[in-house]
């Protein structure tokens, strides 16, 4: 019937809906080619973690025990004597310089401890004790004055030094990084585009086609689930490749810890987004959601360094436990059951905020 | 017309208030199948609100609102297939390209038009393969229309769809409507050009503060004014015309005044004319500036209200 009122040209082509033009495929190819064309975006999920990497990498890379460097008043009775007796340890390195001097590279940091005859034959440490790595210096020096002076080790000793991967910075940050990333894309990846359409009015265009919103919504999960393999490839290749970072335990469930995060994320962020109506608006909207948890998930040093009283508020964060679950998993190959707490805690928050932004969500 | 007096759109009672200003108020109108029916008035006259509404976009506070015999709610989805819509201020995603905005679109819908047929139908063939965002605005104005049309439907509603466009881009929307027309479609178009209103609609309804201030087709409006031409005048130096003599002269139906203009209404030119240059040639005042156009649909808007539609 509807044929009869085109022109020729046109109705020869009226055409029924093919397989890939199924609103769902189509969708889901819009959110790739939006992101794809969109090189910040780009940059911001799959290269910035990396070069953060790599920066922190080299930055915390394991070293050799470093030369602790010792302050001796040449000015003193006995000081020559005192510091042939430190540089008999090859780890120890000795300034001999005059008193005042010595002072002012202490306070500087860039010497340690002071060692000072007292004219009595006893010596005399300056140091500061609150810092751990100069009460060690005063301990090797101290060991070094009181061997050279002829104390026996009543108690034979032999050390064998680790270095094993696992233990080392690198090892605890990749998996903190990658927690970070999951954050970033999927709370960005889902918040920044449909805040963008409801902006542009396009939201409500849409919703004026006979689009099904359901569709909609899943082809944000669907690429998200694409986008996320790249960037756990990403990141743990390259910590693996670069840093020799460990993956222990099956990949299986560094996928489904990853999923499970991914999708919490893009929840929150469909949350986040679900009734702003500017860019401005959602940028400290995320800002503020995100902050506590750089903060305090334990990204980049240990959760637990928090105190007591606010261990609950720092466990519960999703993040948090996204990240300890990936840190288990990949360092230790803790077994599923022990990661279940965790896991329960990101399920319940991609739970609750998709729930929750559905029941709010504005389409216009 | 084929299918004679079937109603594509019926409105009764309409009204919608935003706080305390009222948007539309107790509006009623019929669009019949196969015409093109123009909602014609200043920003701010309510016209967005009432296609909104017939959209099934807005929520109206009062009224009911009948398209192609279906309503909102029970027919949602079926409606949503058959009607072709346009919004005012859609900004398509800048980073698709036309066939890719097309294809979208056209996923939507059980049936329709293929995405080469609208490409070749709004003539943006050459700009198949273009991103949205480096189109003119008379080309990403063509998408939208072409995003209403890949569904191929049988009633399309067009909000402003040459607002903010060049004369020429402008003309290039108009062969496309006029072209939608003669295919047989219904069509509802906001406009505030009343040289828009006049080319391309069947029958007209002015609006104004929410309410119809009068409806019908263009030449009928026109001609209510009993007056075929508008004369416009300024003595610039001359001092002031006396009002009262201009009405009183031969063929002219009434006078306005305003900021030193002149506007008369003429029902005979030929003896109108005459008669103003020997009224002003007596009182001796110059004459520095005359137009005379035929009376069109802002006249019309002009006498009922007062202001020009394009006042706001």
């Amino acid at each position: 019937m509807s044929l009869s009122r085109l022109p020729d040209a046109i109705s020869a082509t009226n055409e029924p809906r093919s397989r890939a033009g199924s609103s769902l495929v189509q969708l889901t190819l819009v959110r790739y080619r939006e992101f794809l064309r969109e090189p910040e975006a780009v940059f911001w999920t799959f290269v910035f973690p990396i070069l953060l990497a790599a920066g922190l990498g080299v930055a915390f890379r394991s070293q050799p025990a470093a030369i602790m460097r010792v302050g001796v008043p040449r000015e003193t009775a006995g000081a020559e004597e005192l510091a042939r007796a430190v540089r008999s340890d090859p780890r120890l390195t000795v300034d001999l310089v005059d008193g005042n001097a010595a002072l002012r590279r202490l306070r500087s940091g860039r010497i340690l401890v002071i060692a000072e005859p007292d004219g009595r034959g006893g010596v005399v440490y300056h140091y500061d004790d609150t810092n751990p790595e100069a009460r060690t210096a005063r301990l090797m020096v101290d060991d070094a004055v009181q061997r050279a002076a002829g104390r026996p080790n009543p108690v034979p000793v032999r050390t064998v030094p680790v270095n094993e991967p696992g233990s080392r910075y690198i090892d605890f940050l990749i998996p903190g990084l990658l927690g970070m990333n999951l954050m970033g894309s999927g709370m960005w990846g889902v918040g920044f585009p449909i805040v963008d359409a409801r902006r542009k009015k396009l939201l409500k265009r849409l919703v004026a086609a006979p689009m099904s919103r359901a569709e909609y919504l899943l082809s944000f999960l669907l690429s998200r689930l694409t986008f996320l393999l790249l960037e756990v490839m990403a990141v743990v290749g390259f910590g693996y490749w670069v840093f020799g970072v460990p993956v222990r335990g099956s990949l299986g469930m560094l996928a489904l810890i990853s999923l499970l995060s991914s999708l919490a994320f893009a929840a929150m962020g469909l949350l986040v987004a679900s009734r702003v109506q500017t860019i401005e608006a959602v940028s400290g909207l995320m800002n503020f959601v995100m902050l506590p948890m750089w903060i305090f998930s334990g990204v980049f040093f240990s959760a637990e360094r928090f105190p007591e009283v606010i261990q609950p508020f720092v466990q519960a964060l999703p993040l948090t436990a996204a990240v300890d679950a990936l840190r288990a998993r990949m360092l230790e190959g803790s077994p599923p059951a022990e990661l279940a707490g965790e896991l329960g805690i990101v399920a319940v928050w991609l739970a609750a905020s998709f729930v929750l932004a559905l029941k709010i969500f504005r389409w216009r | 017309m084929t299918q004679g007096a079937a109603i594509a759109l019926r409105v009764r009672g309409l009204r919608k208030t935003y706080r305390d200003v009222v948007a539309v108020d107790h509006l009623d109108l019929e669009v019949q199948a196969g015409e093109c029916f123009g909602l014609l008035g200043p920003n701010g006259a309510g016209k967005t609100t009432t296609i909104e509404v017939c959209e099934g976009l807005v929520e109206p506070d009062a009224g009911e609102v009948e398209l192609l015999g279906r309503r909102w709610g029970a027919h949602s989805r079926e409606l949503r297939e058959r009607l072709g819509i346009q919004l005012q201020e859609t900004q398509l995603a800048d980073k698709l390209t036309v066939e890719e905005t097309l294809a979208l679109f056209r996923s939507f819908y059980r049936s329709g038009l293929g995405v080469e047929g609208v490409i070749a139908l709004v003539q943006l063939g050459e700009k198949r393969s273009a991103r949205v965002g480096q189109l003119s605005g008379g080309q990403k104005q063509r998408l939208a229309m072409g995003c209403a049309l890949v569904g191929d439907p049988e009633l399309l509603f067009l909000d402003e769809p040459t607002t903010g466009l060049d004369p020429q881009a402008r003309r290039q929307l108009w062969d496309l409507i006029e072209n939608l027309k003669a295919g047989g479609r219904t069509i509802v178009l906001t406009t505030h050009y009343m040289d828009e209103a006049e080319r391309l609609c069947d029958r007209v309804a002015i609006m104004d503060h929410g309410r119809i201030i009068a409806l019908d087709t263009p030449r009928a409006l026109i001609a209510s004014l009993g007056v075929e031409h508008m004369v416009e005048f300024a003595t610039g130096e001359g001092g002031p015309v006396d009002v009262q003599a201009l009405s009183q002269l031969e063929g002219v139906r009434s006078v306005r005044a305003e900021n030193g203009f002149y506007q008369l209404q003429v029902e005979r030119l030929h003896q109108a004319m005459p008669a103003l240059l020997g009224e002003l040639e007596r009182r001796g005042l110059p004459l520095t500036e005359l137009r005379t156009h035929s009376a069109t649909l802002e006249d019309v808007f002009v006498s009922l209200t007062g202001r020009h539609l394009r006042d706001e």
